[in-house]
């Protein structure tokens, strides 16, 4: 085994999977300009060319209508938005459409599109390019949606993406590109389930994204002041593993959710809700949620170290419920 | 016979400039039009009995274009329609039973029960889709064009859409993108003036499309709608442009002779003036193509509507028998 960066086990994760298929192909805007969209497709390019790497007009719906026609012809589009911001334009397509085309068809026509996207938490960049959007598209029956968390992960959910017959959105955080693991070389599969990053006993931090970076900081400083603390990344947000979660909070009886989006009907609200139906006496203390403030982001970096929790946020939450 | 592999030319001018139709195709032509007029016919009464249970957007009166595209492509092309398909399924081939049992919420549905009247479509006739949301639709025709050019396959797609679809975003973005790309897609846009209950130059510039579309780079038509000969020549034209790897337009006006959704007339509500629909009855396609069925017979016509009403008999004798979905099968 070898160890890769977060963006250069996407970036494998994307050319093995054109080697493996031929019926996979990239298109978006920019998607071939001298930055590869942050490194990710240039080695596609370098290995298939501007056949199997289409750039394109500025068309964020119209793309994803012309990829949902590729698919229903048999190919498999991997359709890249360099910022998940602009996917709000394709909402028709992606919700009204891909979404519902199986249903529609009473299961017969199945929509192997892959949306890859990036979460962006850069100085200066403000409201339209700092969004998290995972959520809104969870919100739709009929697609998949995931963020990974790791260098790892990353390669595997990227392939597992491009293999469902189902239209997966694929968000990637660029706050953890330089992040390193153990990467196999060969093609692997991913389970579309939460992952136990650690285990513990007192409390579960659950989390998704970037936020495992803060999350994964506070489990350090929480051990050494002898809370055990089990951690649990999401990875899936459509379909959700209740599952998992529950059986870690029947271990522990405390729950804390890290949201990399805000709060009103966000990943927290519907993880909380979840495990509170099935067994509310789980709980010893109230569940709690670390969210990002109800406001678009700033663009000030004074204001942004405000917006964006932060380790010290989980240790404090963290110990506050120990408490109790 | 809704198309062969090779479409044949059916109409010339003989050296006096006079219009030869070869009667076979007349008669096809003819007969494909009836036959989608007798079925969304028969739909209104179902819709007036209760039997039928959902909003109907009927073709009366646009067949033509339906039937003339469609006269000009091989089994193999490919087309999507929005939510007035009922003539582009039928016309294209596609299976009458699976329609009227789709439209009857039934389990032996092309869609199962769960797309209707909206949604229909037939893989193995190359309806690929039907999406009611306006413009969706013409965005996937473009990519299944795409698809079928990195696949060097040959065919021909037809997005069908209206005159309403024109306003939205995406059919521009699609115009721009298939004429960059070089695709094998031919646009046609069924201009019957109004969208629901808004006449078009409230909507739009003017009420002649095409000009607009010019600037693209892509080859332009303007077609008559409502005679199926005038279609069919230019859609042979502009589908062998299309072959040729480039986009084309169809402008083909047209009229919706019954309401927007349902089988009444609606020039009560005055948006449209019974002298409008007086003068676009004039204008039935059907009757017009009768004009060119210059060697039938009554008895030859009598027996092409007999045969129609057997068919739309036994589809929706399989509709009434067939089972409804159950619970079960919803997730």
């Amino acid at each position: 085994m070898r160890t890769l960066t977060y963006q250069q086990a996407a970036a494998e994760a994307i050319t093995q999977s054109m080697v493996k298929d031929h019926r996979v192909f990239l298109i978006g805007e920019g998607v071939d300009n001298v930055t590869g969209v942050y490194g990710h497709v240039l080695p596609a390019f370098e290995k298939f060319g501007p056949q199997r790497v289409i750039d394109t007009p500025l068309s964020e719906n119209g793309l994803t209508g012309f990829c949902i026609g590729a698919a229903l012809d048999g190919l498999r589009p991997v359709l890249i938005h360099q910022r998940n911001d602009f996917m709000l334009l394709a909402m028709d397509q992606m919700m009204n459409q891909a979404a519902k085309l199986r249903f529609v068809s009473g299961g017969k026509h199945s929509i192997p599109l892959t949306v890859l996207s990036f979460v962006a938490r850069k100085q200066g960049e403000g409201a339209q390019h700092s969004q998290s959007l995972q959520t809104v598209f969870s919100s739709f029956p009929g697609l998949k949606v995931c963020m990974p968390s790791n260098a790892h992960d990353v390669k595997g959910m990227i392939l597992t993406a491009i293999d469902d017959d189902d239209p997966t959105i694929i968000l990637e955080h660029r706050s953890l590109f330089e992040e390193t693991r153990n990467v196999p070389v060969k093609p692997f599969e991913s389970p579309q389930s939460a992952c136990i990053e650690r285990s513990g006993n007192n409390l579960t931090i659950v989390g998704l994204s970037a936020e495992l970076i803060a999350i994964r900081e506070a489990a350090g400083q929480l051990e050494s002041c002898g809370i055990s603390t089990e951690v649990i990344d999401v990875r899936w947000l459509r379909p959700l593993d209740v599952n998992t979660i529950f059986h870690s909070v029947q271990k522990t009886g405390r729950l804390l959710v890290v949201d990399p989006s805000w709060q009103m009907y966000g990943m927290s609200s519907e993880i909380i809700a979840s495990i509170c139906e099935r067994q509310p006496d789980l709980l010893k203390v109230p569940p709690r949620r670390i969210c990002l403030p109800d406001v678009p982001c700033p663009a000030s970096h004074y204001l942004m170290e405000q917006y964006f929790p932060g380790t010290s946020d989980i240790v404090r939450a963290a110990m506050d419920m120990m408490a109790t | 016979m809704t198309q062969s592999d090779h479409p044949s030319q059916i109409a010339n001018e003989d050296p006096h400039g006079h219009y030869y139709v070869d009667p076979e195709v007349a008669h096809s032509l003819y007969f494909q039009l009836l036959r989608i007029r007798r079925f969304e016919e028969e739909l209104t009464r179902l819709c007036t009995s209760g039997d039928i249970k959902m909003p109907l957007h009927l073709s009366i009166g646009q067949e033509g274009v339906a039937v003339g595209v469609m006269s000009a492509l091989r089994t193999t092309d490919k087309i999507v329609s929005n939510h007035r398909c009922h003539g582009h399924y039928l016309a294209k081939g596609g299976d009458m039973k699976k329609a009227m049992a789709e439209l009857f919420g039934k389990a032996t549905g092309c869609s199962r029960g769960r797309g209707g009247s909206m949604h229909l479509f037939d893989d193995e006739a190359g309806v690929v889709c039907s999406m009611p949301v306006v413009g969706a639709s013409i965005a996937m025709g473009v990519g299944i064009a795409l698809s079928t050019r990195i696949k060097q396959e040959g065919k021909v797609t037809i997005s069908f859409f209206g005159d309403g679809a024109v306003e939205e975003g995406i059919f521009w973005e699609s115009l721009n993108f298939a004429s960059v790309f070089n695709l094998p897609i031919v646009f046609v846009c069924e201009n019957n003036f109004y969208a629901t209950h808004s006449p078009i130059l409230k909507r739009q510039p003017s009420e002649i499309i095409f000009p607009r579309v010019e600037p693209h780079g892509i080859k332009v038509y303007h077609t008559d709608g409502n005679d199926v000969v005038e279609v069919h020549k230019t859609a042979l034209q502009a589908v062998e442009h299309a072959r040729s790897g480039q986009p084309a337009f169809i402008e083909a006006t047209t009229y919706r002779l019954k309401e927007h959704w349902g089988g009444g007339e609606d020039w009560h509500l005055g948006y449209r003036s019974r002298q409008e629909l007086d003068h676009w009855k004039e204008k039935d396609p059907l009757l017009k193509a009768r004009s060119y069925l210059m060697e039938e017979t009554l008895e030859q016509i009598d027996s092409l509507e007999a045969n129609i009403q057997v068919e739309i008999e036994m589809a929706l004798e399989f509709a009434i028998q067939s089972q409804a979905p159950t619970k079960n099968e919803l997730v």
